[in-house]
C-alpha cells in the first residue's frame, strides 16, 4: 500500500507503525511518531495499524531556538 | 537564581542551539556561555541521513537540561502533537510553546497559544508558552496554568532588541510572581542587560550569538551582560529625570558667588 511518511509517498507492506519504523532501520533510533496529526507513544506503536493513505511522521532531536 | 516550575537555576542566559557554524563550536559556545538550559527542536529524521541521532549525542555530552519547542507549529493541534512527541523524545515535561501567526514577523498566534497551553496543562505539561507583551494574552495564560511566560523582545532573528520596552515593563510590574524569559529578537548583550534591567528573569539567545563572528566570544559577552543587568536590577536603578543635577557637591565650590545661583 501507499502511505506518506514524513510527506514522502512510500510503498510499505507494514501492517503497523513499529514494522513500519523496523524497517525503516528506526527500532533502535531515538525517534518520536505520530499518525494522522496525532502523537503515537513508541509503547503503542505495535498497536497502532496502518492503512493506505495513512500520514506518518518519524521525529527526532534538532536544532532549535 | 531563579525558578522554572519549582526549580532553580544559577544562570539566566537560556542557549539556542540552531544555525552554529560547526557542532563543535555549538559545543564551545555553550560552555562559555555558563547555561544551564539549552533550546531544541524535533525535525524529521531521514533514515538515509539520520541527522537526529549525531545531534542528540552531542547535546548529550553537554550536561544541560533541554527545553523543547514547537517551532514552525501554526495550529494549536499541530503544536500539542509536536509537544506531545517532544516529550517522550527528550523525556521531560517542560515545553517552549510556540503557535506561529504568520511566517514574516514569526509572531504568536495567541488564540491558539492559549488553546493549546489549556490542553498540554491539562496534560501535565509544564508550559513555557512564547507570548507577546499583551497583558491579555498573560492573563489567560497564566489562567491556563502557565507559570513562566516567554514574551518576545522583537520578532525572532531580527536582532531589533526590546521594540516595546513600555509593554514589557508593565508586564513585568503586571506579573510580579511569574518567571518572565524574553524570549525572542534580542541582538546584542546590552539588549539582553536592558532586558534584566527591567526585572526580567531570565533572556534566551539563539541567533545573536550563533551568527557571530566568534560565537564562543559572543556567548560569554551575553553572560557577562545579562549578569551585570541583573546586578544592575537587584542594586535598584535611579530614576531618570529631565534636566541635570550635580553629582559634585556644590557646597564649598571655589569662587562660589551667591549672585550666579538662580
Amino acid at each position: 500500500m501507499q502511505i506518506l511518511v514524513n510527506g514522502e509517498p512510500v510503498a510499505t507492506d507494514a501492517c503497523t507503525l513499529a514494522e513500519l519504523c523496523a524497517t525503516l532501520g528506526f527500532t533502535q533510533a531515538k525517534v518520536a511518531t505520530a499518525v494522522n496529526g496525532c502523537f503515537v507513544a513508541s509503547a503503542r506503536r505495535g498497536l497502532t495499524p496502518l492503512a493506505p493513505k495513512d500520514e506518518v511522521e518519524i521525529v527526532a532531536p534538532r536544532q532549535g531556538g | 537564581m531563579f525558578e522554572i516550575y519549582g526549580e532553580r537555576f544559577t544562570s539566566r542566559l537560556l542557549l539556542g542551539t540552531a544555525q552554529y557554524p560547526s557542532p563543535a563550536t555549538l559545543k564551545e559556545a555553550v560552555e562559555a556561555s555558563s547555561a544551564e538550559i539549552v533550546t531544541v527542536s524535533l525535525r524529521r529524521e531521514s533514515a538515509r541521513m539520520r541527522a537526529g541521532q549525531g545531534f542528540w549525542e552531542l547535546i548529550e555530552q553537554l550536561g544541560v537540561r533541554v527545553l523543547p519547542n514547537t517551532a514552525g507549529c501554526h495550529t494549536a493541534k499541530e503544536a500539542v502533537a509536536t509537544a506531545e512527541m517532544a516529550r517522550e523524545l527528550f523525556d521531560t515535561p517542560w515545553v517552549k510553546l510556540e503557535v506561529i501567526a504568520n511566517d514574516d514577523t514569526l509572531q504568536p498566534e495567541l488564540f491558539g497559544l492559549v488553546e493549546a497551553a489549556s490542553i498540554l496543562v491539562a496534560q501535565g505539561f509544564q508550559v513555557l508558552p512564547y507570548t507577546t507583551e499583551d497583558l491579555s494574552a498573560a492573563e489567560r495564560l497564566a489562567s491556563a496554568g502557565c507559570r513562566v511566560l516567554m514574551p518576545w523582545a522583537s520578532p525572532i532573528g531580527s536582532a531589533r532588541g526590546l521594540i516595546n520596552r513600555d509593554g514589557l515593563k508593565t508586564l513585568r510590574a503586571y506579573f510580579p510572581d511569574t518567571t518572565l524569559i524574553i524570549d525572542a529578537g534580542i541582538g546584542a548583550p546590552s539588549q539582553a542587560a536592558e532586558a534584566m534591567e527591567l526585572g526580567y528573569d531570565a533572556v534566551l539567545v539563539n541567533t545573536a550569538v550563533a551568527k557571530a563572528g566568534d560565537p564562543v566570544k559572543m556567548a560569554e559577552a551575553f553572560a557577562r551582560a545579562i549578569e551585570a543587568g541583573r546586578l544592575g536590577f537587584e542594586a535598584g536603578l535611579i530614576e531618570p529625570r529631565d534636566m541635570a543635577s550635580p553629582s559634585t557637591p556644590v557646597a564649598g565650590t571655589p569662587f562660589f558667588k551667591i549672585d550666579r545661583v538662580s
